[in-house]
């Protein structure tokens, strides 16, 4: 072993206070949640608990900070992240900044996205990693943004942020949806050409091909899926690296994933038991229809998933069934330490970007979990990727 | 029983699909969201007076996609291209829903090849403080329940067993539904501003149920159009060719005797 895998602290800044009783009330806690489940102080209270324990991922070593971009709902509290990440950009020294990602489709002014960027590359000397995102379904009813244009959106949106950054100003931009007669980038990226761009998705075949193209060999990010598609889309980026030509290596592949860690396996499964399923089953809860609006996926993707029925329902989200699945990593930090190499020699990513703080989980957890998993998973792996002669003789 | 004609024709450069059945003069059927790829009972009837065209708008059914499509007055630019192709004059357009909205905005761009129109609880307007409700939230099933009133024909609808041929269709239907009116939902301000200028004989049909477009549009309606006529069709919901298909059908001849 003498690969190095690089640790990220991935945060979605849920209302963790939201009564649940509440959720079951409603279709969904995205889009028609009425905000007046919202609590203003209490949300004082949970952004700045929230910095505190993305900082602390600083001082505790991890190699980068995530934030993310959602809308209208209690799931996760970042509509503008570029906020947030410009808080952690300077109270920061060590970790890159990722907001993973911008949803550009949403955009009607992308320019907006390539300046944010530009300005936290600058202020951080190039600590920062941009994420382009669709965002979820749901985020197309909340923003009236055209889901049947999405693609089409994300792509034009990308170009024109790309050429922001790397030509030289002023140009005109003339696109379908977007037009520009002076792109004339001020802040100029810190990172030349311009920051990585990493691509997080729940998984599609249009998506992988595009990433993984020889112009783009973007990294990819695999978000909150079962193991087996995991597996199965990261095989597909590495074939279609290998199909243009080139070796896609393990730090172009990254696994978002929940993770709680604690002394014992037995400590850790009734500690996370209650706000793992919380994050699944009610602040993840929408019914399909919100989850994917049409034109969200391909139309054969989704004339394919309609005909087996597939997207009525995706199984139960109980922590026995989230654990054997993979989508939560859950025990002793050797377990879970296991599980991680486990998986990383059977799949090939070099980079794990793990959520530990999910739902309801409560600070004093949260740290708690930070704290384990930094020393006896993080520390253990980079231990043993140092000196890989040691971890043999194990 | 007339015999219907089931075939396609290349206009603006999009394979669509047509079914054409009857005699007399023209009438052009546009179907809304759901599409219509299927000979109806209220077509079978109105094939008795009109030489009926019910064509599959462009992006829906069998019809192609054509990469030129991206709202409704794509589609009215179409039809008005598809009357010409067909060398067609004192056509009777009957618009449902979507299909009453592509109606406007061909009325609105150019009229000549039009005789009378039948508005049958379009979109295309709004009611501000009245919102349309929100289809693309409604699954399969509680789209039907939602469109019918009556629940036992609601039930007799969900009965028939759906095909994997009708499943895709439905999710290629949705897609463009999305794509043409998706932002603003169901209506398109620039017609608000236009639909003034429309001239000609206008009906209005509206269910009284409508759960989809609320029957205060129909208001909406006979105040923008100078002359149209409104006919509301008790107990009835979004689709009244189908669900009031008698009451409908005599709305459209008694309308035609009239203009």
């Amino acid at each position: 072993m003498s690969k190095n895998t690089e640790f990220y602290l991935f945060h979605l800044m849920p209302y963790a206070d939201l009564d649940l009783t509440q959720v079951e009330k409603h279709d969904s806690s995205w889009v028609t949640l009425p905000n007046s489940n919202y609590d203003p102080k209490k949300g004082h209270l949970l952004y700045n608990r929230y910095l505190d324990e993305l900082e602390m991922g600083d001082t505790l070593g991890f190699d980068g900070l995530c934030v993310n971009e959602h809308h209208s709902n209690a799931y996760g509290l970042m509509p503008n992240p570029g906020v947030l990440a410009g808080m952690l950009a300077r109270r920061t020294k060590n970790v890159k900044i990722a907001v993973l990602g911008r949803a550009l489709p949403l955009l009607n002014n992308p320019i907006t996205v390539a300046e944010e960027f530009a300005i936290l590359d600058n202020v951080t000397a190039g600590r920062f990693v941009a994420g382009f995102v669709r965002g979820i379904g749901a985020e197309y009813f909340s923003w009236n943004s055209n889901p049947a244009m999405s693609h089409e959106r994300f792509h034009e949106a990308h170009d024109l942020i790309v050429q922001a950054w790397t030509r030289e100003g002023p140009f005109a931009f003339e696109g379908k949806h977007y037009n520009f007669n002076y792109v004339n980038l001020w802040p100029r990226p810190y990172q030349q050409p311009h920051p990585p761009i990493w691509i997080p998705s729940q998984g599609s075949t249009e998506t992988i091909e595009w990433a993984a193209h020889p112009s783009r060999r973007y990294v990819y990010l695999q978000t909150f899926s079962p193991v087996a598609m995991l597996a199965k889309f990261m095989k597909e980026y590495q074939n279609s690296a290998e199909r243009h030509g080139w070796q896609a290596t393990p730090d172009r592949l990254g696994w978002a994933v929940p993770c709680y860690v604690a002394e014992t396996d037995e400590i850790a499964r009734n500690e996370a038991r209650p706000h793992i399923e919380a994050f699944y089953q009610k602040f993840l809860r929408m019914p399909p229809e919100m989850l994917l609006p049409p034109g969200y996926l391909s139309l054969k993707s989704m004339q394919g998933m309609l005909r087996a029925k597939t997207q009525l329902r995706s199984g139960p989200k109980d922590l026995d069934a989230v654990i054997d699945s993979g989508m939560f990593l859950c025990g002793s930090a050797k377990t879970v330490r296991d599980q991680i190499l486990r998986y990383q020699q059977d799949i090939g990513f070099g980079k794990i970007l793990t959520m530990l703080q999910f739902g309801t989980l409560p600070h004093e957890l949260a740290v708690k979990n930070m704290q384990i998993y930094a020393r006896d998973v993080m520390g253990e792996i980079r231990k043993m990727e140092a000196a890989p002669a040691m971890a043999a003789a194990k | 029983m007339s015999e219907v004609k089931d075939f396609y024709e290349t206009i603006e450069g999009c394979k669509t699909h047509i079914l054409r059945g009857g005699q007399g003069a023209p009438l052009l059927f546009l179907h809304g969201a759901n599409g219509a790829g299927r000979w109806m009972p209220f077509m079978a009837d109105l094939a008795k007076d009109f030489d009926v065209f019910v064509p599959e708008h462009p992006g829906y059914g069998k019809s192609d996609t054509p990469p030129w499509l991206d709202n409704v007055g794509d589609l009215a630019n179409y039809y008005l291209s598809f009357m010409k192709h067909f060398g067609l004059k004192d056509v009777t357009v009957v618009g449902t829903s979507m299909g009453g909205w592509i109606a406007c905005e061909i009325a609105v761009r150019d009229p000549a090849r039009i005789k009378r129109q039948v508005l049958v609880a379009p979109a295309g307007l709004r009611v501000i403080g009245t919102p349309v409700a929100d289809l693309f939230l409604w699954n399969a099933e509680t789209t039907v329940r939602n469109l019918f009133h009556s629940k036992e024909m609601a039930e007799r609808m969900l009965a028939i067993p759906m095909t994997e041929e009708d499943s895709d269709i439905g999710a290629k239907n949705r897609l463009m539904t999305a794509r043409l009116a998706w932002s603003p939902r169901l209506c398109n301000p620039d017609l608000e501003k236009w639909i003034h200028r429309v001239e000609l004989p206008t009906l209005v049909v509206w269910g009284r149920n409508d759960a989809l477009i609320p029957v205060a549009y129909a208001e909406r309606f006979r105040e923008a159009i100078p002359g149209a006529k409104v006919q509301i069709i008790e107990d009835c919901g979004h689709i009244p060719h189908a669900e009031k298909t008698t009451e409908f059908l005599a709305a459209i001849r008694g309308f035609a005797k009239a203009s």
